[in-house]
């Protein structure tokens, strides 16, 4: 079981890879989807390893993904 | 592609939300800023510094210049104010001095700030005026056309530099020590926890406070200088910065392929402008000195 989530709002994304580079425990992909600007948002490949860091929402200079910890 | 068709394996907690989001103007999104640009970053950062220092959010102003930074104040949901080039710190200035309850931020490119409106600066850190200065510099004019601008690196190529600068660069934050800022600090959009960290100290100290955050230029810089991408240019800072804390500002100037130091380089105490004033007043006046009335009326 996942400790964190991450959602991502594809459509406001500009694929910089910034959250897939610099996610610490590699969760998400760019994904080989298109949104409707052309650029390739990224998807989750693992979701079972996000600790829920927020990391990916700290470095998303779109505002299109944030992260955050299940409440337990 | 649209968000229902994005599958996502697993429920999001119902009513969770990016915690940007109540500090954006979000009709205005998607923002102008390029892909892979690092200024989005930093804003990040900055509203992550707002809800961990639970700062009074009435009480706090962003004042921008002209440039891709500037565009922050447009999109901040805070009370903000985009002013003319190079004018945010005085625009400030009055900001403050109008009303000393508020806690200015200037937000601000290193051309708008440094170049513009370089004067501006040195004066604001010599009176050590109670206001935040986050410089996003991307090191050169992004939004005119990618000119050269007085932090452009050495040898970098530019459109007004076509074989390359041949100039002596800007060291930011020895500029502003020099001048007697009471905080300075060097961070890159790869820094975003200490960065955001940063913010934070200056958001709760008192005095003339300057960041400079090196950011990716991917569109102007980065393309005519073949170094990449947007994610090139975090990788190299992730590869090239060395924390250096209380490092000699004098040794950290930044070259366009050199090591590139970051840290907080300067925490002092200094008596701030409107202490000064005030003081100067009651040794002049004594006692027919009267403190200056509220310029806010009592309900706000």
């Amino acid at each position: 079981m996942a400790k964190g989530f991450v959602a991502i709002t594809a459509e406001r994304c500009k694929g910089c890879g910034f959250c897939v580079e610099f996610c610490p425990t590699r969760v998400l992909a760019l994904s080989s989807a298109f949104n409707s600007k052309g650029y390739h948002p990224p998807h989750i490949v693992s979701a079972e390893k996000c600790s829920g860091c927020d990391l990916c929402g700290m470095y998303c200079p779109d505002f299109a993904i944030f992260g955050g910890r299940y409440a337990r | 592609m649209n968000e229902a068709t994005l599958e996502i394996p697993y429920e999001i907690p119902e009513g969770a939300r990016n915690p940007v989001e109540p500090f954006l103007r979000m009709d205005r999104m998607p923002h102008i800023w390029c892909a892979g640009c690092g200024i989005g970053t930093t804003v990040n950062c900055f509203t992550r510094a707002l809800l961990d220092s639970k700062a009074n959010l009435d009480k706090v102003a962003i004042v921008s210049g002209i440039g891709c930074t500037g565009r922050v104040a447009g999109y901040a949901r805070l009370d903000s104010f985009h002013t003319t080039h190079g004018r945010a710190i005085p625009f400030a200035t009055g900001l403050k001095l109008a009303n000393p309850e508020l806690q200015v931020v200037v937000y601000s490119g290193d051309g708008d700030l440094f170049a513009i409106g370089g004067n501006h600066f040195i004066h604001a850190a010599r009176r050590n005026m109670d206001l935040k200065v986050i410089c996003v510099n991307n090191m050169i004019y992004a939004m005119t056309g990618g000119q050269t601008a007085p932090t452009t690196p050495a040898t970098a190529i530019t459109a007004t530099s076509p074989y390359g600068v041949s100039e002596p660069t800007f060291n930011l934050v020895a500029l502003a020590e020099a001048a007697g800022a009471s905080y300075v600090a060097r961070w890159t959009t790869y820094h975003v926890k200490q960065l955001a960290r940063s913010m934070e100290e200056v958001l709760k100290k008192k005095g003339f406070c300057f960041i400079e955050v090196i950011s990716p230029c991917p569109t102007l810089y980065q393309r005519r200088n073949k170094m990449g991408d947007g994610l090139d240019a975090m990788k190299d800072y992730k590869a090239k910065s060395k924390v250096r804390n209380g490092a000699p500002t004098g040794e950290c100037t930044l070259s366009k392929t050199g090591e590139i130091v970051v840290g907080k380089f300067v925490d002092r105490e200094r008596p701030d402008y409107l202490e000064l004033l005030k003081a100067q007043m009651i040794e002049s006046l004594g006692d027919r000195y009267v403190e200056p009335e509220e310029a806010c009326c009592s309900e706000c």
